[in-house]
């Protein structure tokens, strides 16, 4: 039987740009999936897609068992989408504002006001609910498009992004938020540029890149692919560097002996996928010290979506460089639009 | 933990397609008209310019204006009115599209687009509380005009019901237009662009016409564009209702029927500019 959520083969283009190239996914009822990658990796286009924001090429989709191309309006009955870019009209009051999309989600005007003002108990906006959202902070507008994508409780919700840009107190509460929401059975598909929040929020990863899913599986999977954590270590002279990498070769995995070990000459830093945590930090310093090398900085790291990247396509994010050419064209209408209206 | 997964979880169901339409419809335009209403000095700019516009052209044109054989001022005066009050509801154009563009820019649209409402109702709200604020602005406008000596009746007979039709024209032509400019705020890139986009093009609408110069003046090849000028019917019709001065004495149709050709030519400018629209719409990848 096919999840909540099911797309198969999925394809956009706009102009010559690619958005999505063959986009399989499957998310099983009250499960969340996170969809991992850089910008104008195509997430943001698969969830216009799947929220019959956008027509796909081709390719074929279905959300709660409703096809997204057949039956738009129904899908739409089903599903809340809490987007990118806080969607909510600033000159409204934050009560205004549930109330408007409870009543266009075809609730009674009582009925909307009711649970309008639930929500905004829910959400800590009760002492604002009065004000205009304009004056609300970045966080709080973030929990007011939440709280309109939740007003009648959808059983399939779509997060695009929902903590880029948010402090890490307001993430935190988001993440709580999120999670309320899957133990109450709601199927979820979240997107991210994080790691660590697909990690703590997602059962299962989906990584995606250039218009593909280039991976997937539970975060442990994915970082058993990584190589989990690592011992980072830059020496002080560019001459510790052979005896350097002979001590950590012993803290490698151990599978191609000193070739565990990657080295980048310029910056005298040198990385080995490790298992064992901040006591192992102590141990690796120690035998530096003892065969008397130098060091200016060492520091263990947790896997980032950059050394998934690296380990999946050989080549980082590109963050970056795909934020100034504006990459996600569907996002487009709401940053930086670069591509035209269909 | 309840209030969150405790709503409906099934949704409500669907209310009629019409029935749904017109609910959605409103709950649009209330929000549009509370926006409105929470940013006074956009509803105040749209008052200061057609008060400037009355004055200017009075004061600065009115003793120059040739209308018909007549070189008085106050018949300018009581010629212009309607063209003014023409110009100012075909205004509302670049306001409407403004705000559409801008609710796209703001991710709104996108929001209103996954709900499960009627297709046209972000459109018809915006456009219906555009058609509020034209009124507001009319009203503020005829009572100036009154107070600087337009005087309904000043050279042909007029009766109250045909001064509440003239008005009336005036609402439907800029509720018409307001369509146009929903199409091009759907069309630009930013409210910016829409703003400008939704005004230049009004220029040459309204400036060629009978509104502010007698159009049997105009250059001869450019007289029948002023004569069919959807924009000069309602002009012509205004002043045929209101019993004002400068009626344009042409053979061409529009101006012969004036009141009939206003009202054809805005009902089509409805029906075409909002089908293109809602298509444009239900597309916006925006």
């Amino acid at each position: 039987m096919p999840g909540a959520i099911h797309a198969e083969g999925l394809v956009k283009t706009f102009g010559d740009v690619t958005a999505l190239d063959g986009v399989d996914l499957d998310v099983p009822e009250g499960t969340v999936l996170g969809l991992l990658g850089p910008n104008g990796a195509g997430k943001t286009t698969t969830v216009r897609v799947l929220t019959t924001l956008l027509r796909p090429d081709s390719g074929s989709a279905t959300v709660a068992g409703l096809d997204v191309l057949e039956h738009p309006d129904e899908v739409r009955r089903s599903i809340g989408l809490s987007g990118q870019f806080a969607a909510v009209d600033e000159y409204l009051t934050g009560r205004e504002n549930l109330q408007m999309v409870g009543q266009l989600y075809q609730m009674r005007a009582r009925a909307a006001k009711e649970r309008a003002g639930e929500l905004l108990e829910r959400f800590h906006l009760a002492d604002a609910a009065d004000r205009p959202a304009r004056t609300y902070s970045g966080g709080m507008r973030r929990r007011l498009d939440l709280a309109a994508a939740l007003v009648v409780s959808p059983p399939v919700m779509f997060m695009d992004e929902p903590t880029t840009g948010l402090d890490p107190r307001n993430r935190q509460a988001l993440w709580d938020v999120i999670k309320e929401l899957v133990s109450g059975g709601t199927t979820l598909l979240l997107t991210t540029q994080y790691l660590e929040e697909a990690d703590h929020l997602a059962h299962d990863i989906a990584v995606v890149d250039h218009g593909k899913v280039i991976a997937r599986g539970t975060s442990d999977q994915l970082k058993a692919r990584t190589g989990g954590e690592r011992v980072e270590v830059v020496v002080h002279e560019r001459d510790a560097i052979a005896p350097a990498r002979g001590i950590l070769a012993r803290y490698g995995p151990g599978e191609r002996g000193l070739g565990d070990v990657s080295v980048e000459d310029h910056t005298r830093k040198l990385t080995v996928p490790v298992t064992g945590g901040a006591k192992l930090l102590a141990e690796v310093i120690r035998d530096l010290d003892a065969v008397g090398v130098e060091i200016d900085d060492i520091g263990l790291r947790r896997p980032t979506l950059d050394d998934v990247f690296i380990s999946l396509t050989g080549h980082a994010a590109e963050r970056a460089q795909d934020e100034e050419n504006g990459a996600d064209p569907s996002a487009g209408g709401r940053g930086q639009r670069k591509e035209p209206a269909a | 933990m309840t209030t969150l997964t405790d709503g409906a979880r099934r949704p409500p169901a669907a209310r009629g397609g019409i029935a749904r339409s017109f609910a959605d419809s409103l709950v649009v335009t209330k929000r549009n008209l509370i926006r409105m209403s929470r940013i006074p000095e956009m509803i105040l700019f749209g008052l200061i310019q057609p008060v400037m516009f009355v004055i200017l052209f009075t004061y600065v044109f009115g003793g120059s204006m040739q209308i018909g054989n007549s070189t008085d001022p106050d018949v300018y005066k009581n010629f212009l009115m309607a063209g003014i009050f023409a110009q100012t509801v075909t205004f509302a154009t670049a306001g409407a599209g403004a705000g559409i563009a801008d609710d796209m820019h703001k991710g709104l649209i996108d929001r209103f687009r996954s709900l499960p409402m009627a297709r046209g109702a972000v459109l018809t709200g915006r456009t219906m509380a555009d058609l509020v604020q034209t009124a507001v602005t009319l009203l503020v406008l005829a009572v100036v005009a009154l107070i600087i000596g337009w005087r309904p009746g000043y050279a042909a007979p007029t009766n109250a019901g045909k001064i509440m039709l003239g008005f009336a024209l005036l609402l439907l032509l800029g509720y018409a237009f307001t369509w146009i400019g929903a199409l091009i705020g759907l069309s630009v890139r930013t409210p910016e662009a829409a703003t400008s986009g939704g005004l230049i093009w009004l220029f040459p609408v309204t400036f060629v016409s009978n509104a502010f110069v007698d159009s049997s003046k105009l250059p001869g090849w450019l007289q029948p564009v002023a004569e069919w000028n959807p924009f000069s019917a309602t002009v012509q019709a205004c002043r045929k209702l209101f019993g004002d001065p400068g009626l344009s004495p042409s053979d061409a149709w529009p101006m012969q029927y004036p009141v009939w050709a206003s009202l054809i030519y805005s009902v089509l400018i409805v029906v075409v500019f909002r089908t293109l629209s809602v298509r444009k719409y239900r597309s916006a990848s925006a």
